[in-house]
């Protein structure tokens, strides 16, 4: 418990605030400590956590994706396209293209960061505003709702019946999302790629000398970045049952917030997938709480920056020395 | 200047066989030529000494023979026996290269443990990560230097002289043939140096040719057999160590001669400036006493752990010390932070300065004005370009900082010289007591001796200096009154005009 206190204070910290905040909404509403409400909160947060441990690789090698989510759309049109060209589809064939593309797009955002030597905020803000002007132009602005049975028809991966009757159930986004934080953590804990972009995003100089292929650690981070924007989108899309042009803008500045709240670093070389979990279920659980408190809507965005604030800020107060302070009685 | 390469006789192992036979190689960043036509051979086994002052390319040569850099067109280059014609970092390590940077080149946010196994478990092609081996690694190279360190710890949460520590073991754990070390005891103490340089003993005896690089010149004679000096980026020559001296080399490396005599005076009337009394800060330091006067320089020294650098935390306002009073100027001074030292004209040049006192991307001129800017701006307010550049003049001058232009980004700048910024910048505030934290490190001779005549002249003009060096002999020449600290405790006064050097030497280091 100390160590993971030591190796990981942010995500400690973060959690303790959760688990208060979780206290606190338990005493002040009925419905919140229920079953089917942190079912629902799963079912709801899965996109942005899949989009999340993306970005969070991409923060690790010291870039930053302001693209992803229009990506997202991008994949989303054009998978529904593909379908409908190959007359169908699966669930098989939706991921491996929808990751495709993705994929294609990351690596399209690595090659010009590589290439030309820009950074990657400008580079992903000039692909962002490229990819959604063409594709509110080629499908000017027209929402898609024929889409294929499979891709729209709930999976139901566990369900259970409550004391009260009511049916619970976790959908398949909440698999797919447990799918794709193993996958990164995996990538980032237990692979040598993994801890190169580590170090590429630490020190790049010191990288460069050690011999890490930097070209590698762009196109892997901006890769796998692209592969979770066209999973989630695939999600997104699977939930919602249409396809609408504008309908992510804006969430990446949601998911970049959360990301940062989980402990990645700005700037490269520090982040877990832990705290991209409960960054995003930090900011959901609040605006959940609220909801249920009867807040309105309007202030959510307020009460969530606020939140954002002041975890970030209580980064000052270390957490380990409370503990060491605690233990010796001094 | 002709290359006036002596012949070696002594060494054989260098007659034989060379590990590496550099010829012709040159290096032109924009307008400035780092190294002309250099020639650079050591042998199989060897230990090379590689000498020059600041900013004469030392590092730049061993960047080129590691593939960091690519030379210009037309050199020659061998690795135990092959030739080739182009070098990366890789193909240099797989022929058994290692490096300790100086600039360490180190990955802060991650464990000692994968920082120092990183080339051989971490920098390869992707495979599964073994955090056992990468412990057993780490574990294993720390014990051949006899130190011990916490693995799991993060690499900046250590202080200075541990990740120098880190970044030697990180050198040894591959089976490398030739190391090359760039400064590696600059922040080292007196014991730490000891087991490194017997540590490169060890190496050399096994076989494995060290390239060894330090401003301290009475180690570059201890431990190599063969010295290649290097000035403005052209060779010197290559000279046996064998009877050599301290000043025949200095003069070699500078083109001049310096001598070294003890400067202290009778300072014992002047008025107090700094007066501390039995300053307590527990498991710091302990009844600390000191005066410290007007135009006077205090030498503190003493090994590792003394509380030097501890006590002047305190008196830089960075910590609270438990007990005891602090005067300045005769009124007792209370300080919440630093900012609240330096608003009563203490100025700290830390140890560290290197990774903390400069800001690299920007220019040189910028990072020397950041403490001063409220000096250097008009009457509207804005920064006076005319009062700027005569203050950045004014300095790069009296440091002698080998620079192309002052708007060049301070990363451009060698190891020495960035230093030399850094105490530039602490300079530039005309503070009232200036605390000096070994102000010489990774400083070559030619360029110490400016900087203590300014640190004399600053003196001169009144201000109180506290001078902390492990380097006894730095003390020695420079300070008015010598100070030894050890435990967190004073436990001598000594003053160099009625002390040898040896006597202090023996004093310290015993
Ligand atoms: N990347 C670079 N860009 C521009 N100039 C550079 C660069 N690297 C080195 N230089 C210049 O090349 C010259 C040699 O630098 P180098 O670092 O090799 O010196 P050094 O002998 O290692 O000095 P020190 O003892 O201070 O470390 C210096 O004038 C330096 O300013
Ligand atoms: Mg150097």
């Amino acid at each position: 418990m100390r160590s993971f206190i030591r190796a990981y204070p942010t995500e400690a910290r973060l959690f303790a605030v959760l688990v208060a905040i979780c206290l606190f909404l338990s005493l002040a509403s009925d419905s919140f400590f229920t079953l089917g409400n942190f079912a629902s909160l799963l079912n709801n947060n899965s996109v942005n956590v899949i989009w999340a441990v993306g970005l969070l690789v991409v923060l690790i090698a010291g870039g930053i994706d302001i693209s992803f989510a229009v990506a997202a759309s991008v994949v989303q049109y054009l998978c529904v396209y593909a379908f409908e060209a190959i007359g169908g589809g699966g669930w098989v064939i939706g991921f491996l293209v929808a990751g495709g593309i993705g994929i294609t797009i990351g690596f399209i955002n690595a090659a010009l960061i590589h290439r030309f030597r820009i950074i990657s905020i400008v580079v992903t803000i000039a692909t962002y505003n490229a990819m959604f002007g063409l594709l509110m132009f080629i499908t000017s602005g027209r929402y898609l709702y024929n889409l294929p049975e499979w891709w729209t028809n709930r999976v139901t991966i566990f369900e259970t019946q409550t004391a009260q009757g009511t049916w619970v159930e976790l959908a398949l986004p909440v698999a797919v999302m447990a799918g794709a934080m193993a996958a990164t953590w995996f990538l980032i804990r237990h692979t040598t790629t993994g801890r190169q972009l580590f170090a590429f995003g630490d020190n790049p100089e010191g990288a460069r000398r050690a011999g890490i292929n930097i070209a590698l650690m762009q196109f892997v981070a901006f890769g796998w970045m692209g592969l979770m924007a066209g999973i989630g989108g695939l999600m997104q899309a699977h939930i919602v049952q249409e396809v609408v042009p504008n309908a992510l803008i804006g969430r990446e500045l949601d998911v970049l917030a959360a990301v940062v709240l989980g402990g990645a670093r700005l700037g490269g070389g520090r982040g877990s997938v832990l705290g991209c979990f409960l960054g995003v279920l930090l900011v959901a659980v609040t605006q959940n709480g609220l909801n249920l408190l009867g807040v309105s809507p309007f202030a959510f965005k307020m009460v969530v920056g606020v939140i954002i604030l002041s975890a970030i800020s209580m980064s000052n107060l270390k957490l380990a020395g409370l503990v060491k302070v605690m233990r010796g009685g001094r | 200047m002709g290359a006036m390469i002596q012949k070696d006789d002594g060494f054989d192992a260098a007659k034989s066989e060379p590990a590496i036979r550099f010829g012709h190689v040159s290096k032109v960043f924009g307008g400035v030529r780092a190294l002309d036509d250099v020639s650079f051979e050591v042998g199989r086994g060897e230990v090379h000494c590689l000498a020059g002052e600041n900013g004469s390319g030392k590092s730049t040569l061993i960047k080129i023979i590691t593939g960091v850099y690519r030379p210009e067109p037309g050199a020659e280059m061998e690795y135990f026996g092959k030739a080739e014609t182009s070098v990366t970092p890789n193909s240099a390590r797989g022929r058994g290269i290692a490096v300790i940077w100086q600039d360490l080149a180190l990955f802060p946010e991650m464990t000692v443990a994968e920082n120092i196994a990183f080339d051989t478990l971490l920098g390869i092609r992707p495979r599964l990560v073994s955090h056992k081996g990468m412990r057993d690694t780490a574990r294993a190279a720390l014990a051949k230097l006899g130190v011990d360190l916490d693995l799991e710890a993060r690499l900046n949460t250590l202080p200075i002289a541990q990740r120098q520590v880190v970044a030697i073991a990180r050198a040894l754990v591959s089976d490398a043939r030739l190391i090359f070390m760039d400064e590696p005891t600059a922040s080292l103490t007196q014991a730490e140096t000891d087991h490194l340089l017997a540590v490169v003993r060890t190496l050399s005896a096994a076989g494995v040719a060290v390239v060894f690089v330090s401003h301290r010149l009475a180690e570059v004679l201890e431990i190599s057999s063969r010295v290649t000096v290097l000035r403005d980026g052209r060779l010197v020559g290559v000279y046996q160590t064998q009877g050599m001296t301290q000043s025949r080399l200095t003069e070699l490396m500078t083109g001049k001669t310096f001598d070294t005599v003890v400067g202290a005076r009778d300072t014992a009337a002047n008025r107090k400036v700094l007066e501390i009394e039995n300053l307590t800060r527990r498991g710091e330091y302990e009844d600390v006493s000191l005066v410290v006067r007007a135009g006077e320089i205090l030498g503190l020294t003493g090994l590792i752990g003394a509380g030097r650098t501890e006590l002047c935390h305190t008196l830089f306002g960075m910590t609270r010390p438990d007990r005891g009073t602090i005067r300045l100027n005769g009124k007792v001074l209370t300080m919440n932070s630093n900012r609240d030292a330096v608003a009563a004209g203490i100025a700290y040049v830390s140890e560290d300065r290197l990774a903390l006192g400069l800001v690299q991307p920007q220019s040189i001129a910028d990072n020397l004005v950041i403490p001063v800017l409220d000096r250097i701006s008009g009457a509207d307010g804005l920064i006076s370009r005319r009062k700027k550049g005569d203050l950045v003049r004014k300095w790069l001058v009296d440091l002698a900082i080998k620079t192309g232009r002052p708007e060049d980004a301070v990363a451009t700048l060698s190891g020495g010289n960035q230093q030399r910024v850094a105490l530039a910048k602490w300079l530039a505030t005309e503070p009232k007591v200036l605390i000096l934290d070994s102000p010489t490190v990774g400083v070559d001779v030619g360029a110490r001796a400016g900087i203590y005549k300014i640190v004399r002249a600053l003196a001169d003009q009144g201000l109180a200096i506290l001078l902390i060096s492990d380097e006894v002999s730095e003390v020695h020449f420079n300070a008015d009154r010598i100070l030894h600290m050890a435990g967190g405790r004073m436990i001598g006064e000594y003053d160099p005009r009625r002390t040898t050097l040896h006597e202090l030497e023996e004093a310290v280091y015993a």
